[in-house]
């Protein structure tokens, strides 16, 4: 018998995913789940992992909802490979998550689901109970509890429906999870308050769900299940305020900052699209700030929505997912033309076509730099984590407005919807956009709307509605200076080699990349975007065993940072792990002449940390390092 | 500060105007440029933006704001405009091609929304730009060099898409009538929500004289209607010839043997269904109605409804801008750690 009253283990880390139907309230519990081990004061990383069939049928493995987080005592980058405990609401849940759980590791399920019904719904052979396989119970720890049975006893004296009372199984899930984890209930029942109680207005529904928390945790403090519980303390972090953040958040929170450090206001343009959409629910909500939300009728009205925007001296924004980047190339070709500042957000997901529209990728990247008619330079930005999101969203509304031209953002499906905590930053520390409008002159002659006065050739953002600047801009070849049309072939040579020249000249202002680890040896793993965690992570564990491995990690995609030639020289070999079929190592190869050895997986999640550990040991032990 | 006493030629740039010799687009620019300066705005709030194809031309040649954009968006593009600033003064130049096949989405979208700005139609049947293809207002049969055996497409009635979309000012002019288009133009330019003016414009190179059963002495006053509010529909050389309704589809009826001018339609502006009935007024059969066919004022403007959400946000928030966005940065909840 085990004694559950003894003293928990403690861990370093911990990797816990709930899953069952979309509906079960999975990603609730989880981001739950991740606030209190945020207010306790871990490190985390989230891994939430949905379907894209809004309700699949009830219990099939495509309606399977995932929620996973890794906590830490420590720094941590992942929301980690294997999972060290599984909740599984049902036996769809089961069935497609079991692999992920690491041999050993713990599974509690809810055993009333797993009826011969609920089996075969999700394809088991029938007469089959995983639950009773031996192989199953040998590798895991399967701990069954009649969750459904529980959750309502537990409730049974509730006036609300048996539909209201069933809703609340994930409370109670989360409560056994809790209790196993060692984790305060507090966080929640506040969360709870606010939500159903000051918020919705239904105490009720607040005072259901609490009851189902607690008994689930004091199910797991009563029922011995099990052998031992776990602590995961407090990661020591700088001091400071801190709150949970997702990268589609903080893109949100970014450009309404950057809006106000340059004192403007903000239209955002967009049509709804996976899993871009929470940026225009965020940003939507925002009005108090003077931004100018606008629900398009499609991709093509958005981005021309916010070139019109930018013309008349807003902040133009739009953003969307891969196909949506698709359309809205050619406006993204006038804007280069117009010289007008645009910024794109791309929250990148599985392709081509309507793909994985829930899972991640990075395979917008050709796109993003060569996607349009013509010479068409943009610039092009990829913050590598969520809170990252908020800096770099700066950063492209800083480099719009500075070079007059469109930055595109390549965010992504796991760094859009995955959190980690983020120390709230001081208003005041964020260094102001400083954006120039040139004055009125009502004397002038005539306006020269493409007369380049900057070093960095940016050419005078004059808005309408003040007088003597009168201007027409359009897409047609202009001619240098006066901005007329012009067809005349030196100058449309001379055009384009300025404006390839004027993104290029955005390399000074952008910081040199850094080399973490050894600042040259054998292997430099170069990397970009969201994929920094696994890659971070990897290098570590493979430093650990004493391999020469440093990392270079790409914020700065067009153009590159200015030292990016001279770090890659000073390695024996670079590979370059992303999630498509070789992208950015085909343009270090073109730039640089340098042979990148790629590493690509791209199966709808991040780069497995121990898939990168193996590849890049296995192409340093191949003997084909360069002398 | 007193508005400028302006003249046409303040409205003109001093680029070459480069559309073919004869083409109903000069007359219109004539017009428009002659309009301006009764209107009450200052140059720099004007704002004339197109897409592509000959009217696109348009913002070249008008010493305003202006922007010409990419075939088919100048009303998203347009949209933006007045989102970021709805004290400037829109006026879209589009053709047929533009606005009805490749922004027909944005031209049913700009007009459901009631964005505060003038759309001007330059309607000549035809691709003039890509040098003469059937346009999707081509009559059905029509021979062009992309339908040498007629073109079997069943054309587009801009009228009755504009009714249907919910636009608020609808009108129909003719390039070479300068006193007309005036009226009409100046009077959508006022308008608060969207209007539309479709112009019957002549393309000589490619569809010449299209609409010249509509636009020339000899044929105009038996092929058209022109509409005045509150004003019985009456037409004819002779002014013998009116509308009378019949079950609510329209007849041409002869004044005299029997019927008076009080049995004729009265022009309602404010009545949609009646817009809707114009625009199924077609020749030969009828006289195609030409004037502010349907005006609808008090419909709040999209732009309008924006800015007072903008507005009430504002007032209900609480403390500075940056004290609220210190706030917003932390969020519902936060947690700290102390050194």
């Amino acid at each position: 018998m085990s004694d559950t009253h003894a003293e928990p283990t403690r861990l370093a880390e911990a990797v816990v995913r709930f899953c069952g139907d979309s509906g079960d309230g999975m990603q609730l519990a989880g981001g739950q789940f991740a606030d209190t081990s945020a207010i306790y004061g871990n490190d985390f990383a989230t891994f939430p992992d949905f379907p894209a069939e809004i309700r699949a049928p009830r219990g099939t493995t495509f309606g399977v909802s995932g929620f996973q987080i890794h906590f830490s005592d420590h720094d941590i980058f992942t929301p980690g490979d294997a999972v060290q405990t599984l909740v599984a609401m049902n036996p769809a849940g089961f069935k497609t998550n079991i692999d992920d759980v690491e041999s050993g590791g713990t599974v509690i399920v809810d055993e009333d689901e797993f009826t011969s019904t609920g089996l075969t719904k999700c394809g088991y052979p029938k007469d089959y109970n995983p639950l009773d396989d031996d192989a199953v119970i040998q590798k895991y720890r399967i701990i069954k509890v009649p969750i459904s049975r529980l959750t309502r006893e537990s409730l049974a004296t509730s006036d609300l429906g048996a539909k209201a009372i069933d809703r609340c199984r994930n409370m109670y899930a989360l409560g056994i999870v809790y209790w196993l984890y060692d984790r305060p209930l507090e966080p929640t029942i506040r969360f709870l308050e606010r939500t159903f109680s000051e918020r919705k207005k239904q105490p009720e529904i607040a005072d259901l769900n609490i009851r189902a928390l607690k008994a689930g945790y004091y199910f797991g403090e009563t029922a011995e299940l099990w052998q031992q519980r776990h602590r995961v303390v407090a990661a020591p972090q700088q001091a400071g305020t801190y709150r949970r953040i997702s990268g589609n958040e903080a893109v949100v929170l970014g450009f309404v900052t950057a809006a106000h450090k340059a004192g403007k206001s903000l239209t955002y343009a967009s049509y709804p699209i996976t899993p871009a959409s929470d940026i225009i629910h965020g940003l939507s909500r925002l009005k108090q700030f003077g931004v100018r939300t606008f629900q398009a009728e499609d991709e093509i009205a958005a981005v021309c929505a916010a070139i019109g925007a930018s013309f008349a001296g807003d902040i133009g924004v739009t953003g969307t997912s891969g196909p949506g980047l698709a359309l809205k190339g050619e406006a993204l070709g006038l804007a280069v033309m117009m010289e007008l500042p645009l910024v794109v957000v791309d929250v990148q997901r599985a392709g081509p076509s309507t793909g994985m529209p829930t899972k991640t990728e990075q395979a917008d990247l050709f796109q993003a730099m060569y996607g349009r008619s013509g010479e068409s330079p943009c610039i092009v930005l990829a913050p590598c984590t969520p809170s990252d999101c908020f800096t770099m969203a700066i950063e492209a509304v800083r480099l719009a407005t500075a070079h007059m031209c469109p930055v595109i953002l390549l965010s992504d499906a796991y760094i859009a919807n995955g959190a980690e905590p983020w120390r709230v930053p001081d208003l005041g520390d964020i260094p102001s956009i400083d954006v120039q409008h040139p004055a009125a002159d009502e004397n002038a002659n005539e306006f020269h709307p493409y007369d380049r006065i900057n070093e960095n050739l940016a050419r005078p953002w004059a808005i309408p509605g003040t007088p003597g600047l009168e201007h027409r801009l359009g897409g047609l070849e202009k001619q240098a200076v006066t901005g007329s049309v012009s067809y005349d072939p030196d100058n449309h040579d001379a055009m384009l080699k300025l404006r390839a020249d004027k993104v290029q000249r955005a390399a000074k202002s952008i910081p040199p990349v850094e080399v973490y680890g050894d600042q040259s040896g054998e292997m430099l793993v170069l990397g970009w975007g969201g994929t920094y965690g696994s890659l971070r992570t990897a290098v570590d564990q493979l430093r650990a065993c004493g391999a020469s491995v440093s990392l270079a990690h790409l914020r700065y995609l067009h153009p590159f940072p200015s030292n990016l030639g001279d770090v890659l020289k000073r390695f024996e070999r670079v590979v370059v792990p992303e999630i498509n079929l070789g992208q950015l190592s085909r343009v270090i190869r073109a730039e640089f002449l340098f042979d990148a050895v790629p590493i690509n997986s791209a199966r709808g999640r991040p780069l497995g940390v121990e898939m990168l550990v193996e590849e890049i040991a296995a192409i340093m032990n191949s003997g084909e390092v360069l002398a | 500060m007193p508005l400028p006493t302006y003249t046409p030629k303040d409205f003109a740039t001093d680029q070459d105007v480069r559309w073919c010799p004869g083409c109903g687009d000069y007359a219109v620019l004539t017009a428009v440029r002659k309009a301006l300066p009764k209107l009450g705005h200052r140059r720099e709030d004007y704002v004339f933006v197109s897409g592509i194809g000959c009217a696109a031309r348009f913002p070249y040649y008008m010493n305003t704001y202006g922007l010409h954009t990419i075939h088919g968006r100048s009303l998203a593009v347009a949209t933006g405009i007045k989102l970021a600033n709805p004290e400037l003064q829109i006026c879209v130049v589009s053709g047929d091609g533009d606005l009805f096949s490749i922004g027909g989405n944005h031209t049913i979208h700009a007009m459901r929304r009631n964005v505060d700005l003038t759309v001007l139609l330059l309607n000549n049947r035809i691709y003039g730009l890509t040098k003469g293809q059937y346009s999707p207002t081509s009559e059905q049969g029509k021979v062009t060099k992309s339908s040498p055996m007629g073109s079997p497409d069943f054309p587009v009635n801009p009228i009755a898409l504009a009714v249907a979309s919910g636009c608020t000012l609808i009108a129909r002019t003719i390039d070479v009538d300068m006193k007309h288009f005036d009226a009409v133009y100046v009077r959508a330019m006022e308008h608060k929500g969207t209007s539309f003016v479709e112009v019957y414009q002549d393309c000589n190179i490619f569809n010449h004289k299209a609409w010249f059963y509509a636009s020339q002495k000899e044929s105009k006053f038996d092929a058209t209607v022109v509409v005045e509010h509150g004003k019985p529909l009456i037409f004819g050389k002779d002014r013998d010839k009116g509308i009378r309704l019949r079950n609510g589809s329209p007849e041409v009826v002869t004044i005299g043997h029997g019927v008076s001018e009080a049995d004729l339609l009265v022009h309602d502006e404010t009545d949609r269904t009646l817009a809707f009935v114009y625009s199924q007024m077609a020749h030969p059969e009828f006289p195609e109605p030409i004037g502010v066919l349907y005006a609808e004022t008090g419909k709040p403007t999209y732009d309008e409804l924006v800015h007072e959400q903008i507005h009430a946000a504002r007032e209900q928030r609480k403390g500075t801008e940056a004290e609220a966005l210190q706030q917003l940065l932390h969020g519902a909840e936060t947690w700290t750690v102390e050194q």
